[in-house]
């Protein structure tokens, strides 16, 4: 353990407190903190998903220690807010993000994705406490989360339910079957929040398969829509705020992020969707998140 | 045993109306069943429900995976969902969401699938399913259910609401016999003879339990005697029944309205070639799709006619007997 990952702390700032500099400087820091945890399980497994774990660290930590009624203690606690990450692959970060608001040790994140491990290679909700529903095959977030919100709605609970999805993701289907689903039912308790990092397996999306234009398309869909700069931490808590004052439709929250944020040659590249670092490429990603987290503590 | 059977043809009974009248049944007796529709519902008749608990009930639209899906975020927050469909278009189209989020991810989600078999007939093979019970069976945490008739519908859709996990309940389009007689108590797991015999057992599921009752009268003037079960459930297998069978009689045949590969017979299979070997002979549909036409020409040209149950009887008793 460095010093920079002992420093971090994991204070939680409950939901309705104002977003001070400090608490938006603390939770940024540490969000970049994460990605040197994401770095080393993926680095010490030799198998992983780096990229789209990167440019989700702000999203997760935002909702975590933020934004999302939570009890680590009782992870299936009736009223808790729920939360589908439906981009199942980047799930080395929603670990490290579990395990550092308590829901299992810190130290557990290094098994992942080993044999006997609670930290599955994609989420699975039988092993880890904490998650509700399995993700990797793609497109489902959207419509299970329709059903949950539905769920809330008929027992006159006030859960939300958050999901996260990947750009690449919505080129799948279902995903717009469940858009259609939660708009006919006016699922205003529900909120989206699209990891829009514009890269996917084998190259750019608007390669692959083009998402534009992005904010209309949900608009279209009877979405209300918000777009933000996703790793920019005040940005992500504000926007979950006016998603909470939408009545009558369910929210997108459109991110735009960085694939592979803060190790400059990780950024933009679809390698690092799903490739593992050399020993040489780990030591230069740990110094480039290393120097950044500094940045943040001063 | 007798008491069990009605009549093999007795007064016929729209099975989806059945399952319609069960499910509004169930729905007075639970308030955290709800159902959810891929815009059939008047086709599947869960619109009996709609209209009794319209506050419980969602039409999706033509969108059969997102409805399971929205099943599945509805049973994680404590509802006990019916999905209500085509067979093929679970079996087939939700297949994925079915694997992984009421399999694996082990949601309590239930599966009406109507229009099973060759039932749907004049619409054609795009529509009818003879390879549901294959797919699903293979997949770990399932459990598969084929009623009988309207009494079985009424008896097994409680149990199935209450049961833990993933439920497949295999439904008939059309009108079926009432076989059983107020007797009949099935219980998920056990399979039941409802016809006592000694040279042989025949072991079927569905609407075909009626078609061997009937076949057993012709086998019984021949002079042989044949068992009849009925494996209401196809996942979990009732091992012991059929090893049971198996050591008394000598001989087994299965009967489906399915793909011969992978069904029921299939399951029989196993389980006697593992631990009791006898021969073993399954009518069903020769893995081939069918065609356009009335009901009962499709089932007698396309392997489960009266004469297929019993020469397949026949071989069967040939091979014990050799």
């Amino acid at each position: 353990m460095t010093t920079i990952e002992t420093a971090v702390k994991n204070s939680v700032y409950p939901y309705g407190v104002k977003h001070s500099p400090e608490m938006v400087a603390d939770l940024s820091q540490r969000a970049n903190a994460y990605r040197i945890n994401v770095l080393r399980m993926v680095y010490n497994r030799k198998s992983g998903h780096i990229g789209g774990a990167f440019s989700a660290a702000e999203i997760l930590t935002a909702l975590f220690f933020h934004q999302m009624k939570l009890d680590p203690a009782r992870p299936d606690w009736e009223d808790r807010d729920h939360l589908i990450f439906s981009k199942g692959h980047a799930c080395a970060m929603l670990y490290t993000v579990m395990a550092h608001r308590g829901f299992f040790p810190v130290d557990e994140l290094m098994t992942f994705r080993g044999f006997n491990s609670r930290l599955q290679g994609h989420p699975e909700p039988q092993r880890t406490p904490g998650v509700e529903v399995p993700a990797g095959p793609l497109g489902h977030g959207i419509a299970i989360g329709a059903g949950m919100a539905l769920a809330a709605r008929m027992k006159s609970a006030h859960n939300k339910t958050y999901v996260i999805l990947g750009d690449g993701e919505i080129n799948s289907g279902v995903i717009w079957e469940g858009a259609m689903v939660a708009a006919k039912f006016g699922l205003d308790n529900l909120t989206a929040i699209l990891d829009y990092n514009g890269v996917q397996q084998t190259g750019t999306t608007s390669k692959v398969m083009p998402t534009e234009p992005i904010v209309d398309k949900w608009l279209s869909f009877g979405w209300h829509v918000i777009e933000i700069h996703g790793h920019n931490t005040l940005q992500v808590l504000e926007a979950l705020d006016r998603a909470d004052e939408v009545h009558g439709k369910p929210v997108m929250i459109v991110a735009r992020t960085t694939k592979g944020k803060g190790v400059s040659f990780m950024e933009n590249n679809s390698y690092w969707h799903g490739s593992s670092p050399t020993d040489a490429q780990f030591a230069a990603a740990l110094a480039e998140l290393e120097e950044e987290v500094a940045l943040w503590q001063n | 045993m007798a008491e069990l059977i009605r009549s093999t043809y007795g007064e016929a009974l729209m099975m989806r109306k059945s399952y319609g009248e069960a499910l509004v049944a169930l729905g007075a007796a639970r308030e955290d069943v709800v159902a959810l529709s891929a815009d059939v519902s008047n086709s599947d008749f869960s619109n009996m429900f709609e209209a009794a608990y319209p506050n419980r009930f969602f039409n999706v639209g033509i969108a059969e995976p997102a409805m399971v899906d929205v099943a599945v975020g509805l049973a994680k927050n404590g509802y006990v969902p019916f999905c209500n469909t085509f067979a093929f278009l679970f079996a087939t189209r939700a297949l994925e969401m079915i694997r992984t989020h009421l399999c694996y991810g082990e949601a309590n989600v239930k599966l009406a699938a109507t229009y099973a078999g060759l039932s749907d007939s004049f619409d054609g093979p795009t529509h009818q399913e003879t390879t549901d019970l294959a797919i699903l069976r293979s997949l770990p945490n399932m459990t598969i259910v084929v009623p009988a008739d309207h009494l079985a519908i009424a008896r097994l859709l409680p149990q199935i609401a209450a049961w833990k996990g993933p439920v497949y309940f295999r439904l008939c389009r059309n009108e079926v016999p009432q076989i059983y007689t107020d007797d009949y108590l099935p219980e998920i797991g056990k399979g039941i003879i409802v016809q006592d015999g000694v040279d042989l057992t025949i072991i079927t599921c569905g609407v075909m339990v009626a078609r061997c009752l009937a076949a057993a009268k012709v086998l019984e003037a021949k002079g042989i005697h044949p068992r009849i079960v009925d494996m209401h459930t196809i996942k979990p297998i009732d091992r012991e029944l059929i090893l049971r069978c198996a050591a008394e009689t000598g001989a087994l045949v299965t009967v489906e309205e399915h793909n011969i590969l992978g069904g029921l017979g299939g399951a029989v299979a196993e389980v006697a070639g593992e631990d009791c070997p006898v021969p073993v002979m399954r009518v069903g549909v020769a893995d081939r799709f069918a065609e356009t036409g009335p009901y009962n020409d499709l089932l007698d040209n396309y392997g489960l006619s009266m004469n297929d149950i019993v020469s397949a009887a026949e071989k069967a008793l040939l091979r014990k007997n050799r």
